[in-house]
């Protein structure tokens, strides 16, 4: 097969009945198996667990595969660990797209699955068509200088500073006026444990 | 506070102020003035023998001005680094030298009225921000009598008069006739918990506060009759209701009510407090020998200075804002920033030092790591398109556009490492010289057309921020909100990425309704990248009406990450508008927009 051509996986979870309570989960796989650039098109059970994610890289190494959309739940839960998945088996990263079919479908049109569906269909159709267009990212490294500076002398900024120091690293900790301690050096006693503050 | 001036990593820059920050997470370069002291700290052993010839009086700031300190002075005994400082502006020794006794009487000629303010340039891989709190001034609040009665303080105050360091050494007494009290009350939430004059929020620590200071006077003075007026007793803390059973145990009246009035009695400067006790549903008069106000916590003044040199955000009441109110606590927008203490919102010792040990572990992450990846979010510039004319590198929150200049013809470039990845630059480039890695043009061209290929009148273009407006909506689904089925949703990190050209083309492409979403602009997570969208929006509005568009189907909502409520709601608005557009107005938005590109 030519090198460039995209094969995109498209793994549709049903979620328990998260998502397959509300929207025709096999329906929205056969209507991204046909979706131009789509090699595989797999419904699982729970895609983000072990067998799931297993599922996905194993299809990856078989298929060819070299985009993957998950339809699933929001990128802002899983898209970590979907990364990291397609990685393990060498795919990069930014490879993944997601197609939000539960916070933002299932779970907001309980009572219409034919909509439900339909909606789902075109968010899957919408991914695809992103994932055609995914590049590999490069993710650039910078060096660390290897010190901290802490603003502020009061009793978070001693701490922080200490902490910091005593973990071994360099620390300048500025302070405005010109004693540290804060307005907590300004208390008599503190509670709970009524101790002195200084 | 000592171990501070011990540590042998720790370099300790007292009086000394940030004035210029740069660089990114791992690579900042940070300017400070180290204000001069007039007197060598490293020299200066703390004996004293200068502040008894200095003839200048002033009040003592660390004593609340309730006892005098002189124009060379130590802040209080223990303060690190341990050496006096001068005052300038008080001293009359300066230029010309016309007193100069501290100088002669230093044996170890540590005093210098040349000194002059030194800048010290750092170079650090990660910063934290303790900058603390102010304590709220009463002044406002007339009715208490803060300006007017001597006998009336706040809690600071009290901090000093009872302290065994402090004017009275300890010896606690009301400021008029320096006698031993018998009646004292605390009113609570001052400058707290109001609508109009002083805070909205809970400072916190108040409560709390007071039960201690009534039993540290029930331990000293077992005499003295303590009453405290109160809204809401919150003593949520571990050991905090024990504390406050001990102080009603302790026979500690505790009166639910604010005070309307304080009143002095002129002959015993007495305070007549008239009060509404909302538990016993009477109007009640107590007449104090000294009333103490439970006064709250503020932003510092200067906080917005650092939010500048660091590029944070602030909440509306001024304290910065955390990346993420549960999840990122110490995290800020900016990478490699952390916050500790009440910088982040008014907290107790033990929060504050739970926090700050936390922003330390946080840091270490980067720290420990000898390079860092950077998300691959960044901008690529077209070099062939590109006309020099520097928007994008206006634009940017973060400063990460450097070198561009119109006149010369010199290119922008992109310090990646400070980039967050917003993509305001490229939404404002005026040539599209700019697109986004893995959030670029032709994927959100790709993403228009397959959404609005089939039925495009059936739906609704939403383009949503990562951080605030697409949680909402996950927020919605969370919370099992139903709308109707016809918005799609296009997520960009931020709303500043939303271009024109997308809003353009779905409109070409036969949307309805295009509704450009972020968050609010308090929130914004790339500082005010939101205020490009809303700039940008205003001028679309504009053309679309020029054009004999309806600019309604154009629609700005700002929606956080915990409104899913709003999200839903604005979904079915959204949904009642589609409906009121005809096929004739999208065929002619699609004709007229057609023409134009």
């Amino acid at each position: 097969m030519p090198e460039d051509e995209v094969r995109i996986g498209v793994f549709v979870c049903e979620c328990g009945l998260n998502i397959a309570g509300s929207v025709d989960c096999e329906a929205v796989r056969d209507y991204a198996e046909r979706l131009p650039g789509v090699a595989l098109a797999v419904r699982n059970r729970y895609t983000c667990s072990d067998p799931g994610q297993e599922e996905i890289k194993k299809a990856i190494v078989e298929h060819h595969l070299n985009r993957v959309v998950v339809a699933s739940c929001t990128p802002r839960l899983h898209e970590p660990t979907f990364r990291k998945c397609i990685s393990d088996v060498g795919l990069n990263p930014y490879l993944l797209e997601m197609a939000n079919i539960r916070e933002q479908c299932s779970w907001v049109h309980l009572h219409d699955r034919e909509a439900a569906t339909a909606k789902a269909k075109d968010i899957v159709k919408i991914a695809v068509a992103r994932a055609r267009l995914l590049e590999p990212q490069v993710e650039m490294e910078v060096p660390v200088t290897k010190a901290a500076l802490v603003i502020g002398g009061g009793v978070a900024g001693i701490q922080a500073a200490l902490d910091l120091a005593d973990a071994g690293h360099q620390v300048y900790l500025v302070e405005k006026e010109p004693s540290i301690g804060g307005k907590m050096a300004q208390l008599n006693k503190t509670f709970p444990t009524m101790d002195c503050s200084i | 506070m000592m171990d501070v001036g011990r540590h042998p990593r720790i370099k300790l820059l007292a009086y000394s102020e940030v004035e210029e920050v740069s660089g990114y997470v791992g690579n900042f370069k940070v300017k400070v003035r180290k204000k001069a002291r007039y007197v060598d700290e490293e020299e200066c052993t703390a004996c004293g023998d200068c502040v008894e010839v200095c003839p200048v009086i002033r009040p003592d700031e660390y004593q609340m001005g309730l006892s005098s300190r002189r124009a060379i002075y130590i802040p209080f005994p223990q303060g690190v680094p341990s050496s006096y400082i001068i005052n300038i502006e008080e001293c009359l020794g300066v230029q010309p030298i016309a007193c100069g006794k501290c100088a002669e009487k230093c044996d170890k000629g540590c005093i210098d009225f040349d000194m002059k303010d030194q800048i010290v340039e750092l170079e650090v891989g990660t910063i934290i921000v303790a900058v603390g709190m102010e304590v709220y001034d009463p002044t406002p609040l007339d009715e208490y009598g803060y300006t007017r009665f001597e006998n009336v303080i706040t809690t600071l105050e009290f901090e000093r008069l009872i302290d065994s360091g402090g004017p009275l050494e300890g010896h606690f007494a009301r400021p008029t006739d320096g006698k031993m009290l018998k009646r004292i009350g605390f009113i609570q939430c001052v400058g707290s918990r109001a609508e109009r004059r002083g805070n909205p929020y809970c400072s916190n620590i108040c409560c709390m506060n007071t039960v201690k200071d009534s039993l540290l006077l029930r331990d000293h003075y077992p005499e003295i009759d303590i009453t405290v007026f109160y809204l809401d007793m919150r003593a949520f803390g571990k050991g905090f209701e024990d504390l406050y059973k001990r102080s009603k145990d302790a026979g500690v009246r505790y009166v639910r009510g604010l005070p309307g009035e304080v009143k002095e009695d002129p002959q015993t400067r007495n305070l007549l407090v008239t009060v509404e006790n909302t538990t016993a549903c009477r109007l009640e008069e107590h007449e104090l020998d000294m009333l103490v106000l439970s006064v709250g916590l503020e932003p510092r003044e200067d906080s917005k200075t650092i939010q500048q040199l660091l590029s944070l955000s602030r909440t509306t009441d001024g304290f910065f804002l955390e990346s993420h109110p549960k999840l990122k606590p110490v995290d800020t927008s900016t990478r490699g920033v952390f916050l500790a203490g009440c910088a982040e919102g008014p907290k107790d010792i033990k929060e504050s030092v739970t926090q700050a040990s936390a922003a330390a572990a946080r840091a270490q992450i980067i720290l420990n790591q000898d390079k860092i990846p950077i998300e691959a979010i960044t901008p690529i510039i077209d070099y062939d398109l590109c006309n020099f004319c520097g928007r994008c590198a206006r634009v940017c929150p973060y400063g990460a556009i450097v070198d561009v200049d119109p006149k010369r013809k010199v290119p922008p470039r992109v310090i990646e490492a400070a980039c967050a990845g917003c993509g305001t630059c490229s939404a404002e480039c005026p040539v599209g010289a700019i697109t986004q890695r893995h959030f670029g043009d032709e994927q959100i061209f790709a993403q228009l057309e397959a959404m609005l290929g089939e039925r495009p009148e059936e739906k609704i273009v939403v383009f949503a921020c990562h951080w605030c407006s697409y949680a909402g909506g996950d927020m919605a689904g969370v919370s099992r909100l139903q709308y109707p089925p016809s918005a799609r949703v296009i997520r960009t990190m931020c709303s500043g990425r939303t271009g024109e050209r997308f809003i353009l083309r779905a409109f070409t492409l036969g949307a309805p309704i295009v509704l450009v979403s972020g968050c609010h602009f308090a929130d914004c997570h790339y500082i005010n990248a939101n205020r490009w969208t809303q700039r940008r929006v205003e001028r679309l509005w504009d053309r679309l009406e020029r054009a004999s568009i309806r600019p309604e189907r154009l629609q700005l909502e700002w929606i956080s990450a915990a409104e899913g409520q709003k999200f839903a709601r604005t979904m079915r608005e959204l949904e009642e508008m589609r409906k009121k557009v005809t096929p004739e107005e999208i065929e002619y938005t699609k004709q007229v927009l057609a023409e134009k590109v």
